[in-house]
């Protein structure tokens, strides 16, 4: 089926989010929408979808023009979305996720399942997908997760596709696999929308690319053109893609984690017996797929998790058992993987977020009081020095861009005296601008002889950032390679291969 | 160090994942089950009540059954004694299961608490007799509107919305099948009236929680003060003068052929009135219809995910408004139960406190129609235990019996009858 969007347009009060849109999409063919985060391609998804309804422009499906007053209508007249966040509920089965919203049923309203798993069993036996109509939708691996979406979307015989950002949470493997579903379904007939911002997914599937930037189409091009071209003309000027940076200058072991394990809520061990060590002065990446217990690791380094054993020594001080308090006072930098949600408070502004974690002491409280007219000539430098675009340092946080938010953080936690410094996804959701000035102060951190642990669940990330990479997988640490190590084997890494072990004694 | 491991990369398959569980000791149970054979020995060993031999006396039967089964006699200090040492003895044998990483059955668990059950009458009833169908009788019915509460929250917050207003609920139907059923002469419209009350009550919470996004246990405990207030000044200034308001005719209690002679199965449970037999069928509705329907699917999506739901086509809120609608019509028979079931005229706040109860129940019952009901059952069971037990003259203060539920369903919160998990999206409204 050919989709086509004429001229577009949509605002969210004063801030245009698309601005009139154009785009075509021919029968069995990958168009590949490209742009930065932010630059309006989930908006224009959510108009074409009936999420959103635009203020001005049109929508047609084989040149006829469409009404969209909800999802359902979307769906009604062939269009598909395998949503970035799944749109699967998580205690429900397979087969009830598939049909939910399109029930069949027999006799006196009973829902009728059987027919459900029929067409769970028809649609995977056609993409070879192996998937149990029965299993519970929160027992299974994203990636399976995802093939189930994809299901849904083929049950309702949608012959236009949209997969919005697929490859955020997949392996590298899984998302090899991924491209291969897509050029099978592109084969089909299908026509496919693929959202991303990663050139170099683009490249290998696209058929066409269309590039947005701040809500308007800025140019289309073929999969031939090199990275930095796409770069470019999705950011708007010639892009730095790689991080200059030195050999580390190694200062010996500064922290150093023996035989570390957590415990959740629910008793599970999410971080399985951990062991690895951080010189001064060098970046240790930890890579994976999300949820392979980074998460629970870093908290459990910060003193964040309730059940947690083994050592943790910074500078021969162990820390493993005290108080958070104690250990940001040992010197501990924390950037968390959730800014908006754990790094700072939205209501709060510039200025007394950069003092969030200073509340007690001088220099900003003396005798019970805050000191203001301190606090406020030490927003202004932060503001300066970290080069953060915004309304003064009384603006609220929350009003920042994702790029600026990230930046108080990084200003809070850089500007006290260091011993460790920890980021969890420090660039996730950034424009390109952004994640350059992340990663440039990361480098200069380690180079100032503080030892660096990133987490990054983003490959290209780890790459450009790690002196070493350790790679998680269900909470193990798989193996602990140089930052050399080719992407394909920190790909086999990450879906739980061990690493050979000569390189792994590094 | 030349060997290279040869793991094949697993690549992702619908295999389920297998979450590695951490062996963590929960001495929960051993905890619990040791403070209970500790206070089975201080009360029925300590005390030495019945120690001059005195009986405690079991009657089964009902003077009218057809059948009748004899009456059981216990010594009440030898029946102690022992109790204690089986209650002690299961205590130990929990804490060693534990200490053996192994699980405690499910059985050991109800053992332990019908033998603490019959320790507990033995001893209470020492020299007199403990009327077991009368008991029973009085569980059921006294259940009954915790058992339609219960219902009606379970449906409202399986799809999304916290309902706090049970109790008003409750309150609005009684008050309003009384004058209805006084009015009309007819207590079947009386019924209708207590449905439509109820409704009327939880679509102001449907309205205020999903249109106007106002915190739902706010608009929830408003409107308990609200109809408590409201029902409480139209009974002094509207039924308190004219009588003839608040004289509805009380539903007489149905004997069903064959089934009601049963022993002690059959007066419990089918020589009761039509609100009770309304209830039975309104649990396998309930159940029926939240878990085997094609509304129930998309009434439970809501509750879970309403934004999954939005982005396949249902209509988040309206789906809500009508799950919270009708439990609000299920609470609302189940207020009619207080005046046309028992009392046969409204009182100012004659709930009292049974709409929290039924909360309790849905949340000791893990949201499930079923469960709830089993809940319900054990509260009311607490509630006519007091009763019995005031009638024929037991040591026990009555307000540490009504005491009970809530402490059962702090326990139950504090995960002790597995996790109660709260459907994901409940209590939060659905903004696009």
């Amino acid at each position: 089926m050919k989709l086509e969007l004429r001229g577009i347009t949509k605002r969210f009060g004063a801030l245009v989010a698309n601005n009139n849109i154009s785009l075509t999409v021919e029968s069995g063919e990958i168009h590949a929408l490209l742009g930065e985060n932010g630059a309006g391609k989930s908006t224009l998804m959510n108009v074409l979808y009936g999420l959103y309804i635009a203020e001005e422009g049109e929508i047609l499906l084989d040149d006829k023009v469409q009404q969209f007053a909800g999802p359902g209508d979307a769906m009604n007249a062939g269009i598909g979305m395998v949503h970035q966040h799944f749109m699967l509920v998580p205690v429900f089965t397979v087969a009830e996720n598939v049909v939910l919203g399109h029930e069949q049923t027999t006799f006196g309203g009973r829902l009728d399942l059987s027919a459900a798993r029929a067409k769970v069993r028809e649609i995977s036996d056609r993409f070879g997908f192996d998937i149990d109509p029965d299993a519970l939708i929160e027992d299974l691996p994203v990636g399976v997760q995802q093939r189930v979406e994809i299901i849904k979307a083929l049950s309702q015989d949608a012959k236009v596709l949209v997969f919005d950002e697929p490859t955020a949470v997949l392996t590298p493997q899984e998302t090899d696999e991924l491209m291969t579903i897509m050029r099978q379904l592109a084969a089909s007939g299908t026509s496919i929308v693929f959202i991303t911002h990663k050139l170099r997914e683009v490249r290998a599937v696209a058929d066409r690319i269309t590039v947005i930037r701040l809500g308007t189409v800025v140019g289309e091009a073929s999969p031939t053109a090199t990275n930095a071209e796409l770069a470019s003309l999705m950011v708007g000027r010639a892009v730095e893609l790689t991080v200059h940076k030195n050999a580390p200058e190694l200062r010996g072991t500064a922290l150093s984690v023996k035989n570390l394990s957590v415990i959740d809520v629910r008793n599970q061990i999410v971080v399985n017996n951990v062991s690895f060590d951080v010189q001064a002065g060098e970046v240790l990446a930890i890579a994976g797929v999300q949820g392979n217990g980074q998460t629970e690791l870093t908290e459990a380094l910060l003193g964040l998790q309730q059940h947690v054993t083994g050592s943790i020594e910074l500078d021969g001080k162990p820390l493993r058992g005290y108080s958070v308090r104690h250990i940001l006072d040992s010197g501990v930098g924390f950037v968390p993987e959730d800014r908006t949600e754990d790094g700072l408070i939205a209501d709060f502004s510039i200025a007394e977020n950069l003092m969030l974690d200073r509340s007690s002491g001088a220099p900003f409280v003396k005798a019970g009081n805050l000191q203001l007219a301190f606090r406020a000539k030490f927003a202004a430098e932060k503001i300066t020095e970290f080069d953060i675009r915004s309304q003064g340092s009384e603006m609220e946080a929350g009003r920042l861009s994702g790029g600026n938010q990230q930046k108080v953080v990084l200003a809070r936690e850089l500007s006290r005296n260091l011993r460790l410094f920890v980021a969890a996804q420090p660039t996730r959701g950034l424009d390109v601008g952004s994640i350059e000035f992340v990663h440039t102060r990361i480098i200069e951190t380690r180079d100032s002889g503080i030892p660096v642990i990133v987490v990054s669940t983003e490959l290209d990330e780890v790459v450009a950032l790690a002196d070493r990479i350790a790679v998680m997988y269900r909470g193990e640490i798989v193996g602990i390679v140089p930052g050399s190590t080719p992407r394909a084997t920190l790909g086999l890494m990450m879906a739980g291969e061990h690493a050979p072990v000569a390189e792994a004694a590094l | 160090m030349s060997t290279i491991t040869q793991d094949i990369a697993p690549l992702p398959s619908s295999a389920p994942i297998v979450k590695l569980t951490a062996q963590v000791r929960s001495w929960k149970i051993p905890i619990t089950f040791s403070g209970f054979a500790i206070a089975s020995l201080l009360l029925f060993v300590g005390l030495g009540r019945g120690q001059r031999g005195e009986l405690s006396t079991f009657r089964l039967s009902e003077t009218r059954d057809v059948i009748q089964l004899p009456e059981v006699a216990l010594p009440t200090f030898v029946t102690g004694v022992l109790v204690a040492i089986v209650l002690v003895l299961m205590a130990v044998s929990s804490a060693w299961l534990v200490y053996r990483h192994r699980k405690i059955p499910i059985v050991l668990t109800i053992m332990f608490a019908l033998l603490f059950l019959i320790g507990f009458l033995a001893w209470a009833a020492s020299g007199s007799t403990i009327p077991v169908p009368g008991l029973l009788i009085g569980t059921v019915t006294l259940s009954a509107p915790l058992i339609f509460g219960a219902l009606g929250g379970v449906l409202s917050e399986r799809a999304g919305v916290v309902n706090v207003a049970i109790e008003a609920q409750l309150l609005a139907g009684a008050f309003s099948s009384a004058v209805v059923a006084s009015a009309t002469g007819n207590p079947y419209l009386g019924l209708l009236a207590a449905m439509v009350a109820g409704a009327l009550v939880s679509m102001v919470l449907a309205a205020f929680a999903l249109k106007y996004l106002v915190d739902q246990v706010i608009v929830g405990v408003v409107l308990n003060v609200l109809v408590i207030g409201l029902t409480s000044f139209l009974y002094s200034q509207v039924l308190a003068p004219s009588a003839n308001l608040n004289s509805p005719d009380v539903f007489p209690r149905l004997n069903i052929p064959l089934l009601s002679e049963i022993p002690i199965i059959g007066p419990v449970l089918f020589r009761q009135t039509i609100i009770v037999y309304v209830m039975y069928v309104a649990v396998a509705l309930v159940f029926f219809g939240l878990f085997r329907t094609k509304w129930g699917l998309r009434v439970r999506a809501v509750g879970e995910h309403p934004q999954a739901a939005d982005t396949v086509g249902i209509n988040v809120n309206r789906t809500r408004f009508i799950a919270v609608t009708l439990g609000g019509v299920i609470s609302g028979f189940g207020g009619a139960y207080f005046t046309l079931g028992a009392v046969g005229a409204f009182n100012k706040e004659m709930t009292n406190g049974m709409g929290f109860i039924a909360l309790a129940a849905v949340i000791f019952g893990q949201w499930h129609p079923i469960k709830a009901t089993l809940a319900a059952l054990l509260f009311g069971f607490a509630t006519n235990l007091q009763n019995v037990l005031g009638i024929i003259g037991s040591p026990v203060p009555s307000e540490f019996m009504l005491m009970l539920p809530y402490v059962v369903t702090i326990f139950a919160v504090a995960g002790f009858v597995g996790r109660s998990r709260a459907p994901a999206a409940d209590g939060k409204p659905y903004i696009k």
